[in-house]
């Protein structure tokens, strides 16, 4: 049995071996989603969402798979996941910095240019990001955008705010 | 009288997800002194917001009992009401009460001969449904989508079963609502049910026994009288109570079911402590664990006596990512406190689930949630002759019956939890597959749309339970579902 259903924490490696990542190329050419779902558990949640159709599963407990060419990064997919489990990361900026984007469900919910703690699959503080984007879906689930490090795109899953309740 | 902080405001004020909408503010008295409450509320919500954490004492020793469950499927909220004793507190609200009184000792029957006792009331119907929750309303959709003259009853004053407090949003399949909150499915469920005419719903109703040729007992709480109800078919929907675990002083208030917290947060808004252990890393652990963490209280570990987490990965990893630790191998030693929970010791366990003495760690907390699997709610359908067997793999006591939900007994059908602990989906399809199955068993078989529509559902479930996850209640299932 693969560890991560031990610990309820995945490395990017494995990912990877899941064939759940895309290519460092796709990623540094923009905003692109990452379905960290390498469970297979009944749910189509997010092939319904995806308006660019590029979210496919053979049934409903097969892993999801994604045309990585036309995902858009659009964040539509992550914020209807009920795992909370799909996260958009981009590497295309040029200054070192890279975006990710994570799904939020807590109060307080930052602004625009707050600083957070990010916090990796494991709940380590690994750095402090900067708050670029904050998106509400229609149920009140967020998608909050961190600028963080270039090395970090692929670590950071979670941020903090020190004042969270 | 109040064991929490009485200044202290438990109601929560605001909330990621939920809005509470918990009408107008209403007093009653509780032992005599008087508590401020709101309508819509339950009155062990409203007790519990008011600082009781002790709803009863333990008949010898007097010892102090929270109360377990709040959702009227155990005994431990057991009060006096409005000289009614032995009422469940958790369900019935605010708006109805009066009087409220805690029960020291084994109640007495009511003092007075004025008990307003009436004639039970005589109703004939073609299905009646016990269980208003995922599979039950379900059941009175599909039932009133094909034929006429459907009741559902439950013993809640409100219909939804525990939908109603499931915030996060669903797995399963788009046609059931994948990707929609638990809480928002059972508003569409309920509505469909209040739209369509041949189906009425009875709530605050408990159904007790099902006797020969389908005649149901059951006692209508509000207006006080029993009922005599005739129905050609009766579909048991009735659910799962959690189940208990043996620990030392388990039985200290601020133990309790992780169901339980998870009702007092998210349909009352009343934060159930400050700091939790949740025991058992299954889907419902995870689930509470990350709800209460939304509604401000800290979760300082989850123990799971498995070496492996139980639930979804994507639950866990969701909890993981903002630090919370789950011990695999491990489970609780101890409660600790006197009057109530004030702290709890943990142990690791080897591979025999003996404990490795040292291996103790102490947390401080004032809520200790037990989420160690859920039990059948399958009485009423021993009780009514129904041929039962213990199916671990189910999670205990279930009917037999055949692929289109019908047991040994002629006329009656089961669904959801009651026929083996699942889930949402399960339980949606399987109301569904009896409610129209109850149809063509009054209507008999020309009815081809109803038929077609079965089908689907049956290849639905199918689907769904030929997952990896499923595996063990394949393996259950295929010990009770037998061909006819």
């Amino acid at each position: 049995m693969a560890d991560f259903l031990s610990t309820g924490i995945i490395d990017s490696q494995t990912l990877q071996k899941l064939n759940l990542v895309p290519s460092p190329e796709r990623i540094r050419m923009g905003p692109v989603a990452i379905i960290e779902c390498p469970q297979e558990i009944p749910c189509d949640a997010c092939v319904a969402a995806c308006p660019s159709h590029a979210i496919s599963k053979t049934n409903i407990n097969s892993l999801p798979r994604i045309d990585f060419d036309k995902c858009t990064g659009c964040s539509l997919c992550l914020l209807a996941c009920p795992g909370l489990a799909i996260f958009v990361v981009d590497l295309s900026p040029t200054n070192g910095k890279a975006y990710v984007t994570v799904p939020y469900e807590f109060l307080p919910v930052p602004k625009r240019g707050d600083k957070v703690a990010l916090l990796d699959r494991a709940g380590s503080e690994i750095g402090v990001g900067e708050v670029v984007k904050v998106v509400m879906s229609r149920d009140r689930t967020y998608a909050i955008t961190l600028e963080v490090d270039y090395d970090k795109a692929m670590s950071v899953r979670a941020f903090k705010i020190s004042s969270r309740r | 009288m109040s064991q929490g902080d009485p200044l202290k405001n438990y109601r929560i004020t605001e909330h990621p997800i939920l809005e509470f909408k918990r009408g107008k503010k209403k007093t009653f008295t509780y032992n005599g002194e008087l508590v401020e409450g709101y309508e819509n509320e339950s009155v062990l919500a409203a007790l519990y917001a008011a600082g009781i954490r002790v709803f009863s004492k333990s008949k010898v020793l007097g010892n102090p009992r929270g109360a377990f469950c709040m959702i009227g499927k155990c005994s431990s909220c057991l009060m006096e009401v409005d000289g009614i004793p032995n009422v469940r507190i958790c369900t019935i609200p605010v708006k109805d009460v009066k009087n409220v009184k805690s029960q020291s000792e084994l109640a007495n029957p009511p003092a007075t001969s004025s008990f307003p006792g009436k004639r039970p009331a005589n109703i004939n119907v073609d299905v009646l449904i016990v269980g208003g929750g995922p599979a039950g309303l379900f059941a009175a959709i599909h039932a009133g989508k094909y034929g006429t003259n459907v009741l559902i009853i439950d013993d809640h004053y409100f219909l939804g079963g525990q939908l109603v407090k499931q915030t996060h949003k669903f797995f399963g399949s788009k046609d059931l609502f994948s990707g929609i909150r638990g809480f928002e499915i059972a508003k569409k469920l309920v509505n469909e049910i209040e739209q369509n005419s041949n189906v009425q719903a009875v709530t605050q109703t408990t159904v007790f026994g099902i006797y020969d040729g389908l005649t149901v007992g059951a006692y209508d709480h509000k207006n006080r009288r029993l009922l005599k109800i005739k129905a050609k078919q009766v579909i048991v929907a009735t659910g799962a109570s959690e189940n208990y675990l043996v620990f030392e002083n388990n039985d200290l208030p601020g133990v309790m079911g992780a169901g339980a917290a998870q009702t007092l947060m998210n349909v009352y808004g009343v934060k159930p402590g400050e700091r939790a252990l949740i025991v058992g890393a299954g889907n419902v652990g995870l689930i509470v664990a990350y709800q209460l963490m939304q509604a401000g209280v800290d979760v300082v570990a989850i123990v799971e006596a498995m070496p492996r987490i139980g639930g979804y990965f994507v639950h866990a990893a969701k909890l993981r990512r903002y630090g919370v630790p789950i011990y695999t191998s491990h489970t609780i030693k101890k409660a600790h406190g006197k009057n109530y929970v004030e702290g709890a010791t943990i142990i690791a366990i080897d591979s025999r689930f003996n404990e490795i003495p040292g291996s103790e760690k102490y947390f401080e907390v004032d809520l200790i949630c037990l989420a160690v699997g859920l039990n059948p709610y399958s009485q009423l359908l021993a009780q009514a002759g129904c041929r039962m067997a213990y199916i671990p793999e189910l999670g205990g006591l279930v009917p037999l019956r055949n692929k289109y939900q019908e047991t040994t007994v002629s006329g009656l059908l089961v669904a959801g939890d009651v026929s083996g602990i699942e889930e949402a989906s399960t339980a949606m399809l399987e109301g569904g597959i009896a409610g129209i199955t109850a149809i063509i068993n009054i209507r008999g078989k020309k009815l081809k749309d109803a038929f077609m529509d079965r089908e689907k559902m049956l290849a639905k479930l199918e689907e769904i339970r030929s997952g990896p996850v499923f595996e063990r209640i394949r393996k259950g299932l295929e010990k009770v579902i037998v061909s006819g």
